[in-house]
This record gives C-alpha cells, structure tokens and sequence, in this order.
C-alpha cells in the first residue's frame, strides 16, 4: 500500500530524511516512533502529499509521488494535531466543505452518518468556535474520513486530548483497523501505540533505525524496544 | 461514550472521486461567504477603515468644491487599495491560522482551485465595501458615482488588485513578518491598476474625450489577464514545500 | 577559497580603465552644451547608469523563470546579483537625475515617467529582500523571490506606460518649453562618442559586478555548508 525507498528529503543545506526505506501493506497498523527532530512529521507530509520528496520512490495506493499526487489525496484521510476547521462555520457547513473539495455524492446522508459516528449530531448547528478541543479533534476526525479513504495518517492525534476525547479516539483507531484500512500513525504515546499498533518503526537520524511488530514484543515491552534502538542508532 | 461500529460509508459513497474544477472553486467561495456573513468581522472592518481614510482625506486635502472633482478618483483608489490589503490579510490569515490550507492542500484538485476560490472570495468582499462607500461618497460630496461606466472601470481595477493581492497574500503569510509585508509586496506591483483605475474614473468623472478613457482601460485590461495568468500559473509553487 | 580566475582579474583592471577613460570623455573630451552647460555631464553617467540598471531587472526576471523551470539554485544566485546590482544602478540614476535637475529646472525631482518608474522599482527591489529576508527555508526563499521578481518584471513596464499617460499632472518642468528644458537636445558627434563610450563602459562594470556578486553567493552557499558539517 505504501512503499518508500531511499527517501531523502532537504530543507535547503539541512537534510531530515537520509535514504529512508518504509514499506506498509494493506491493512497494517505502524505506529511510527521516535524523538523530536527524527523527521517523523517531515515523513508524514511527503506521504500526505503535502511535501515533496528530494530524491526517493514514494508511492501510495500504486500511484507515484510526486506526480500522481492528486490520485493519492482522493485516498487518503489526514488526522492531524492541528484540526483543520473552520471556526466560524457549523460543524455541518465544515463537513460539508469537504465533502465538496472531494467530491462526495451522497452529501446530507454522508454528513450526518459522520457525525453520528463521532458522536457530534446534537452539536451539527453549532459553530466550531465553541468546541472543545477533544469535540474538535472527533470533528476533525469526521473530516479525514469522510471520503471514506483506504489510508490513514495520523500525526500526534492525541496531542491535547482530555480524557474523553482520548477513548474516542482509541475507538476511532480500532474501528478503522478492523475494517482493514491501512494506518500510519505517529505518536509521543507509546502506552497507547503500543495497544493499538502491529508494527512499530523507530525513526531516527533520518532512517528507520529500527522495526518489530506485537508479535516479536511478546517478552519485552515497547518501552525498553525504542530505548534500545535509540541507544543503538 | 459512542461505541463506534463503522468508518464505512453505509449507503456506500456515489463519489466523484474527483470534484469538478467549477464545483471545488464554488465551495471554496461559499464557504468564504458563509463564514464572513456570519460575523461579518472582515467587511465591517474594511469599511470602517474606509470611511475613516475618506474622513482623514476630507481635512488632510481640505476638499473644496473645485478641488473635489479632480481628486475623487484619487482619493477613493487610495482608500480601496488600503482597505483591500485588510480584507486580503485577514483572509489569509483565516488559513494559516488553523493550518487549514493544509486541509485545502490535501484535497484531490488542482491547486489553481484554491486560488481562483480565495481570489473570487476576495474580489467580492472589496466589491461589497466599494458597493457602501460609493454612494457614502456620493452624499458626503454630493458627488454622482452611480454611473454604469464608473463602476465597470472599478470592478476592472477591483480584479487586477484581487488577482495579484491574493497570490501575494498567500506568499507573506509563509514569511515571518506576515501581514505586515503584503503592503510592501503589493503596492509596487499593482501600481498600474491604482494608476490607470484613477486616469479612467478621473477621465469619466470630468467628462474627457472618450480616448482619455479608453487608453487607461486598455492598460488595465491588459493587466488584468497577465496578471490572472500568471497567478495562475505559479501558484503551485508559491504553495508546494 | 578558489583565487579569482585570470579573466575576472583582466575584466576588473579593464573596468577600472574604461571608467576613468569613460570619465574623461563625459567630463573633459565632450563639448559643453549650449542651454544647460557643465551639468549636462551628468548625462552620459546617468543614461549608463539607468541601462545597468534595466539590464540587470530583465535579467533578473528572466533568470526567475529560469530558476521555476529548472529549481538549479544557480539562477537563484544569478538573480539575486542581478537585483543587487540593479538596485545600486538605479539608486545611482536617480542621485544623478536630482543632480541633474536641480541646476537646469531648479527642482530635486520631476515626475518623469522614466525616472518615476525607476523608483518604483527601486521599491519593488526592496520589497524582494525584504520578502527574502522573511524567509528560512532556502529553497522558499528562492521560489518565492523567483515568483518576485516575475511579477514586477511585467509590472514595471505596464507601469511605465501608463505613467506616461499623466503627462501634465505634475508641470514642475520651470522655464521655456524649449527643448532643452524638456531635457532633449541634439548631440553632435564628440558627445555621441562620449555617451556610446559610456554606455559600453557600464555594461564592463556591470559584467564585472555580476561576476563578483556571484562569487560571493557561491562562497556564502559553501560557508553554509560547513557550518552544517561542523555543527554535527
């Protein structure tokens, strides 16, 4: 579904990502790890087609970056830690603005089976403005998937996320895991990646410095896997 | 909490998979309008801002009835340009702020959309202030502004100031300075739409021969579609990383 | 540090030389005019000084478009000496105008439509470094001062055309309508010498700035460079 080969992507003298391999198949759940600066974000914008990649292969969905960029982002749901809403309009109207931007058919059904979803129908009226943070994140939420996208990346999704809003987005991430959509995430949380996740890429100096899946953590834990691999990077 | 059963779309999703340019450009608009016309934050703004310029103008040029005629024109494309660049940096504003060209950016369309969306949101947000201060003008001055020919040269010049102030926009918002660059950026450049806007009203206003007129009219159209062209044309690279 | 190659350091002896011959010229060899007098010296240094500085704004659009089409930050240094050295060129006309224009019509400054578009795009100069300045990334940095330097290369001109229009706007022009006070007068052969002279005198220096400029960019990319490597 994703597949990267030797990425490197500059940001003028400064390179971030340094020959980057990654491969993902349908339905795989990565939760992409490392410290701050890795590149973690710098990745995911390239594969949310938001950044162009230096030098490297990047596809997506069996279509190339950055050419066939467009055929991607029909494909692709983007959760980030910024919302990506419009303070001014009703929850309904921002859905239904992106609805438009991607073509949706079936509009006012479409909006309120995603706002059903993310437990926001009673809120469909209301400004955005006088959302909390965590009704926001789940509106966002609503956003990505409203296009019903077969791949799904998350960047620090539970960053300032109340109690709450954390559960729900715990559910959101199960459900799209169950129905087999692929999903790559990034988080600071490892408690949590560590419960959501397959596999686990650890990003560091530019590369996957290293990888294991639940399986292969069955004696050890996350915690003490990306210490190592720091250590060891 | 909900307990979520599904992601899917139930009805299953009669996509488009790719929105037309015409219908993506149009939801862009709507959603401008319908955010403005809620609050009204950016026209109320603009047109205070204007009307306290043209109060400004009325005793810094001290407008006797003689000196009227030939500085209208003048005066009222200086306060247009000055209160376009509000209107034009809080639109911009408005998607930087929340990372929500991000969310323009991730849709499945030509990025030339973004642009003819904002740029269009953009022209009609000037239009709806010069639509109240024109005849605010006209009565503090008793001035005739309500002409079919005037209003054609300032919907021309409103074009050209809303193409190349969008594109610019969009770039000083990417800049550490931001709003405060987009004067500096624009005035130089869209000198000859204020230029030849004032030469055609002015020319229209004390009734000169119609090729006073027409030549200025001439320049403005020619700026207008280079100008959209261009905008058109490298605005993916004044968005892409 | 690579040593100035043998051409550069011919082409920087050689710039000095036609200077001062072009200097010569302007001030000794050329026959004084009849209505203005010495002053009108000024004229041979301005007109070569204000064809710099067109040169170097054509060239710096083009090489904008140059630098969107290829992304080779080779054209992005290009343009950035262009716009620097154009900048001081247009500074120098516009010095030498009001020098100019005070002793023949007694003012600093006529809305000339050359000279007033001359300083509008002074202003779009500074308008592109202030912009670059803003910038971090350097490749933004780039595209955005190509992007730049496009929209003003085709404003200028239409500015300028429509200035034109404004001809009795701003008569600041005192004196006869002679010619001589509209600032024309026809050359005799010696002063044609002088002023081809001069004009081919700028483009020297003009090619010789350039080529420092764009050494300095190279050099300034390399020290960037190896700050990198040394803070890693």
């Amino acid at each position: 579904m994703i597949e990267v080969k030797k990425l490197v992507k500059r940001f003028g003298l400064k390179t971030i990502l340094r020959g980057l391999d990654f491969s993902v198949q349908p339905g795989e759940f990565v939760a992409l790890l490392g410290p701050n600066g890795a590149g973690k974000t710098t990745f995911l914008r390239i594969l949310a087609t938001l950044s162009r990649p230096s030098i490297g292969l990047v596809q997506v969905a069996g279509y190339k970056l950055p050419d066939q960029a467009a055929q991607v982002r029909a494909k692709l749901g983007v959760v980030s830690h910024m919302p990506l809403l419009y303070p001014d309009l009703t929850a309904e109207e921002n859905l239904r603005f992106y609805g438009r931007m991607y073509g949706i058919g079936n509009m006012e059904e479409r909006i309120t089976e995603v706002l059903g979803m993310v437990g926001l129908e009673n809120r469909r009226k209301d400004l955005v403005r006088t959302f909390s943070r965590g009704m926001q994140q789940r509106l966002a939420i609503g956003r990505a998937v409203i296009h019903d996208p077969q791949v799904m990346l998350f960047d620090e999704p539970y960053t300032g996320l109340d109690q709450d809003a954390s559960e729900m987005l715990d559910d959101v991430l199960r459900t799209v895991a169950a129905e087999g959509r692929t999903v790559v995430m990034t988080s600071h949380d490892l408690a949590r990646a560590e419960d959501l996740a397959t596999r686990f890429d650890i990003l560091s100096r530019g590369v996957i410095a290293a990888s294991t899946t639940q399986k292969q953590l069955k004696d050890t834990n996350l915690l003490s896997f990306y210490k190592q691999a720091l250590a060891d990077s | 909490m909900t307990n979520i059963k599904s992601i899917k779309a139930e009805g299953g999703l009669t996509e488009e998979a790719h929105p037309s340019f015409f219908k993506a450009t149009l939801a862009i608009i709507q959603k401008d309008l319908s955010a403005e016309f809620r609050s009204f934050e950016l026209i109320s703004a603009m047109l205070v801002f204007s009307l306290l310029v043209i109060i400004i103008f009325n005793f810094a040029l001290e407008l006797d009835v003689k000196v009227r005629q030939s500085v209208t024109s003048g005066v009222l494309w200086t306060t247009f340009a000055f209160a376009g660049t509000l209107g034009l940096n809080r639109s911009m504003s408005v998607e930087k702020d929340r990372g929500c060209m991000d969310g323009l950016l991730l849709a499945p369309v030509d990025r030339s959309v973004i642009y003819f969306g904002k740029a269009i949101s953009n022209l009609i947000f000037m239009l709806v202030v010069e639509a109240v201060v024109l005849p605010v003008y006209s009565l503090l001055y008793n001035v005739n502004l309500f002409r079919l020919d005037l209003i054609g040269v300032i919907l021309l010049g409103s074009i050209g100031y809303a193409a190349v102030g969008t594109l610019l926009s969009t770039m000083s918002a990417q800049t550490r300075t931001r709003e405060v660059l987009l004067p500096i950026l624009l005035f130089p450049v869209v000198m000859p739409v204020l230029l030849a806007s004032v030469k055609a009203s002015n020319g229209l206003l004390t009734g000169a021969e119609f090729s006073e007129v027409l030549t200025p009219l001439n320049l403005l159209i020619v700026y207008d579609v280079i100008f959209i062209a261009i905008a058109f044309m490298v605005f993916d690279h004044v968005v892409e990383e | 540090m690579q040593p100035r190659p043998l051409v550069l350091k011919i082409l920087d002896f050689a710039s000095v030389i036609v200077l001062a011959v072009a200097t010569y010229l302007a001030l000794v060899f050329a026959p004084t005019e009849a209505v203005m007098g010495q002053v009108q010296r000024v004229f041979y240094f301005h007109i070569g000084t204000a064809w710099v500085g067109l040169l170097g704004f054509i060239i710096a659009a083009l090489a904008g478009i140059l630098y969107l089409v290829t992304k080779d930050a080779r054209w992005d240094r290009f343009e950035v000496a262009a716009v620097e050295v154009s900048t001081l060129f247009f500074f120098i006309t516009i010095v030498l105008g009001a020098i100019w224009a005070r002793p023949a019509w007694n003012t600093w400054w006529t809305w000339d439509p050359r000279l007033t578009t001359a300083a509008i795009t002074e202003l779009i100069y500074i308008a592109y470094f202030m912009l670059r300045q803003g910038i971090e990334d350097p490749e933004r940095r780039a595209r955005f001062g190509a992007v730049y330097t496009l929209l003003g290369g085709i404003s200028a001109p239409i500015t300028f055309m429509v200035i034109r229009l404004f001809r009795t706007i701003h008569p600041v022009v005192v004196g006869s309508q002679s010619a001589a006070a509209q600032g024309g007068f026809s050359m005799t052969s010696d002063m044609k010498t002088a002023f081809f002279f001069a004009l081919f005198a700028f483009t020297v220096i003009f090619i010789d700035m350039m080529w420092h400029r764009i050494r300095l960019g190279n050099l300034e990319d390399k020290v960037e460079q190896l700050k990198l490597k040394v803070s890693m």
